[in-house]
């Protein structure tokens, strides 16, 4: 497959970009942090839903517009853009996904139907520690005869705050098989814990005490619970990156503009020579970084078998570069950088916290090692 | 239409995978263990085994020693995507480029740019057909990274140039036949201006040359110098004063050439050797330092080559991404060089190991010292960063 976006793809990207410039510019997510770390705006969000943004990955069998991850891609590049703040990363690029990969017919129905139309939000509640880990679970499930019971932590659950489901990974506890549930957001016995992180986004502790699960609510079956949370993580790593990927163009974007601009001993600070090497390094890595990305987006779409790895080349690569284009573009603004007034900062606080998502650059450097077997 | 173009390729393919395998010698389909293997034609280039001769006449009498030049050049006349065919289904068999010449790789895209139709037709096959081999005079001792500011001079005498001058890192001038050289032409116009671009047969009298020994004990280059060279009027390609252009246009394939783009022999080649050299611990490589190193760099190799995909894929699609040739030169020669370190690290002691035997007379050493030019060839790292940041980022000058 050719490494370019079609045409239609190309339209969803210059659509979304012309919709967030009027709808949301950059200083709108400056308005939710000042509005008490406000966590998205619903009437944007319900703008968002109506242009289909929800439905994009959804199969025509159950009436999404089926047009694939690599349009989603698109979408969430220009998003990256302007940081935009909406659930679209947990309700779609998590859940939606995770939902997809289930054989939970009726569940899928009704959630796809919700997706769609906006009136429900849905988070993924599956991290335990410090740092992403996919597979040793502490959370249980124990089967208590014509019910399930669901007990335990999780913790940096993106937009568990606003969310109407969660969706929890656990264990089961008598054979240690990977569980999925659907578990309503106001069920007795669960306790929130709202923390506001660096990028001025929510994320949630939640305590599940002897939670009660009805059977049908389960989203995993016949053990298939690890392989389905395994390739959700794959997916949603891949469409972090394409946000990632709009954050970095723009923040490097927003410095060569300063560069040609700010003026010191009399002449543009673009002109000096310290400066203009770092930026055509930066230049060399986003290039690279474009590439990955759209492979990585595409090797959904066509069922890659090297998914995994392409997502960690992804993940892992735009991690370090959001990383060195964040710094540069605070160092290269000099003391303006580092005010709140200067919008830069934000991409600086925003890299910090979506490389830690699903898995920081070292995490998937040593992924790749795996897979190469070394 | 398009159905039928695709039954087309897809019958070239095969043909073309059915030809390679009848017609390449096995030995040709082996990876080359150092340069004295690659036939460089010129009218003293020799075969360095019966193979390569019948290899080098099978595609020669085939027209795919340049298989995209078209036929009257001596070309095989293939499109892009019937040579990209050609290439996948050699590199699939690993057979060997038969002929290796600046001419094909350098001269040959300028000339077909810039050459009157009569110099094309002298010029084009007799490169095709390994009877000329070229070198290339850009460098001076006082024109490196400053190449504009060359001194060699060319004084118009009627029916000749009289060339006088020294060029350096001239690669192979002590066996190729011919050179092609930026002279200046005029000395009283800017930098930029007054430069020529001329063909120099190297048996005229007055040229010699002198090889410089490099870092890795090798001399792939030379300093070449003219004195009072008597070069015919027609040797002049392009506008007289108007050689810079050319030179920027050549400078571009040249870069591609150094970054390696299109080479794909290189795969897995690190990952391999170290599992080969370094014990694993539960699977795992026990230097965990070089470890993730290594895991950094295939990430990186790979992000590269998908880069150049994309960037050929766009240019297809009529769409340019801008992601320059300065920009491949500087990444692919960082790559080169950063695998090379990585490499001493894998292989320890015998990494340095500079004659013995068993080493291949130093091969790892001497091919570690030698891509340290990489970064400096072809235009240094420091230069390309300055077109990027120039032509491509727009930032100012002071």
């Amino acid at each position: 497959m050719a490494l370019i976006i079609n045409e239609e793809q190309q339209m969803l990207k210059e659509s979304t970009k012309e919709f967030l410039d009027s709808k949301s510019p950059f200083s709108s997510m400056r308005e939710l942090r000042d509005n008490d770390f406000q966590t998205y705006d619903k009437e944007l969000w319900m703008e968002m839903v109506e242009m289909g943004w929800t439905s994009l990955t959804i199969p025509e069998k159950y009436n999404g517009l089926n047009f694939g991850y690599v349009g989603l891609g698109q979408v969430l590049e220009e998003m990256g853009r302007k940081l935009t703040a909406s659930p679209i990363i947990s309700t779609v690029l998590m859940s939606s996904t995770l939902i997809n990969l289930s054989k939970n017919e009726v569940l899928k129905t009704k959630l796809f139907q919700e997706i769609m139309n906006g009136s429900k939000l849905l988070t993924l509640a599956h991290e335990e520690g410090k740092h992403h880990n996919s597979n040793s679970l502490d959370t249980l499930i124990s089967n208590e005869k014509d019910f399930f019971v669901l007990n335990g932590k999780k913790n940096f659950v993106i937009d568990g705050s606003v969310s109407d489901y969660l969706i929890v990974s656990a264990k089961d506890e008598s054979d240690s098989n990977t569980l999925i549930v659907l578990v309503d957001a106001n069920a007795n016995g669960i306790k929130f814990n709202h923390k506001v992180h660096m990028d001025s986004r929510t994320y949630s502790d939640i305590t599940f005490n002897n939670v009660k699960i009805e059977k049908d609510n389960f989203l995993s079956s016949n053990g298939d619970g690890f392989s389905i949370l395994d390739k959700t993580f794959d997916i949603a790593r891949i469409g972090l990156a394409s946000e990632m990927l709009g954050s970095i163009q723009e923040a490097f974007e927003i410095t060569m503009t300063y560069l040609k601009e700010r003026e010191q001993f009399g002449v543009k600070i673009g002109s000096f020579q310290a400066l203009q090497h770092r930026s055509a390094l930066m230049f060399g890595e986003i290039e690279l970084c474009k590439s990955i990305v759209l492979k990585a987006l595409q090797s959904i779409d066509s069922n890659d078998s090297n998914l995994s790895k392409h997502a960690s080349l992804a993940k892992a690569k735009l991690g370090l570069v959001f990383k060195l284009v964040s710094n540069e573009a605070v160092q290269m603004h000099g003391g303006i950088g580092v005010t709140d007034d200067a919008d830069i900062g934000f991409f600086l606080k925003r890299a910090r916290v979506i490389q830690r998502i699903l898995g920081d650059s070292n995490y998937h450097l040593d992924r790749l090692a795996k897979i190469n077997n070394y | 239409m398009e159905t039928k173009v695709n039954v087309d390729l897809t019958s070239f393919r095969t043909e073309t995978r059915k030809w390679l395998e009848d017609n390449c010698p096995l030995s040709m389909r082996e990876p080359t263990k150092d340069p004295s293997q690659l036939y460089w034609g010129g009218r003293n280039g020799e075969f360095s085994s019966n193979d390569q001769k019948i290899w080098f006449d099978r595609m020669l009498e085939k027209k795919w020693i340049v298989p995209y030049w078209e036929a009257k050049y001596g070309g095989g006349g293939l499109s892009s995507e019937e040579n990209n065919i050609l290439n996948q289904e050699m590199g699939r068999l690993g057979c060997r480029k038969p002929h290796y010449n600046f001419g094909i790789s350098m001269l040959g895209p300028a000339m077909l740019k810039f050459a009157t139709e009569e110099q094309k037709l002298h010029y084009l096959p007799e490169i095709v057909e390994g009877k000329i081999r070229w070198c290339q005079g850009y460098s001076e001792p006082n024109a490196g990274s400053d190449l504009a500011n060359l001194q060699t001079k060319a004084e118009d005498k009627g029916d000749h140039f009289l060339v006088t001058g020294s060029k350096v890192w001239t690669s192979y001038a002590e066996k190729a036949d011919w050179i092609f050289c930026l002279v200046r032409t005029d000395s009283s116009s800017s930098k930029h201006t007054g430069i020529s671009f001329l063909l120099i047969d190297m048996a005229s009298e007055g040229v010699s040359t002198r090889p410089i020994k490099l870092i890795s004990g090798k001399s792939p280059f030379c300093e070449t110098f003219l004195d009072s060279v008597k070069v015919p009027k027609k040797n002049l390609v392009g506008t007289l004063n108007d050689g810079w252009t050319i030179a920027k246009y050549l400078l571009t394939h040249e870069r591609q050439m150094i970054g390696g783009v299109g080479e794909t022999d290189k795969k897995e080649f690190i990952r391999k050797e170290a599992i080969d050299q370094i014990s694993k611990t539960n699977g795992i490589l026990t230097d965990t330092v070089l470890r993730s190193k290594i895991s950094e760099f295939e990430m990186n190799e790979e992000i590269f080559d998908l880069t150049i995909q994309r960037t050929m894929d766009e240019e297809k699609s009529g769409n340019n991404s801008g992601a320059a040739s300065s920009f491949f030169k500087y990444y692919g020669t960082e790559l080169n060089i950063q695998r090379e370190e990585l490499r001493l690290s894998i292989n320890g002691f015998n990494s340095s190991e500079w004659n013995s035997e068993e080493s291949e007379n130093g091969k790892q050493a001497r091919f570690f010292c030698r891509t340290k030019g990489n970064s400096i060839e072809g235009g240094t790292h420091e230069i390309q960063l300055n077109i990027i940041a120039k032509r491509i980022l727009g930032l100012p000058s002071k």
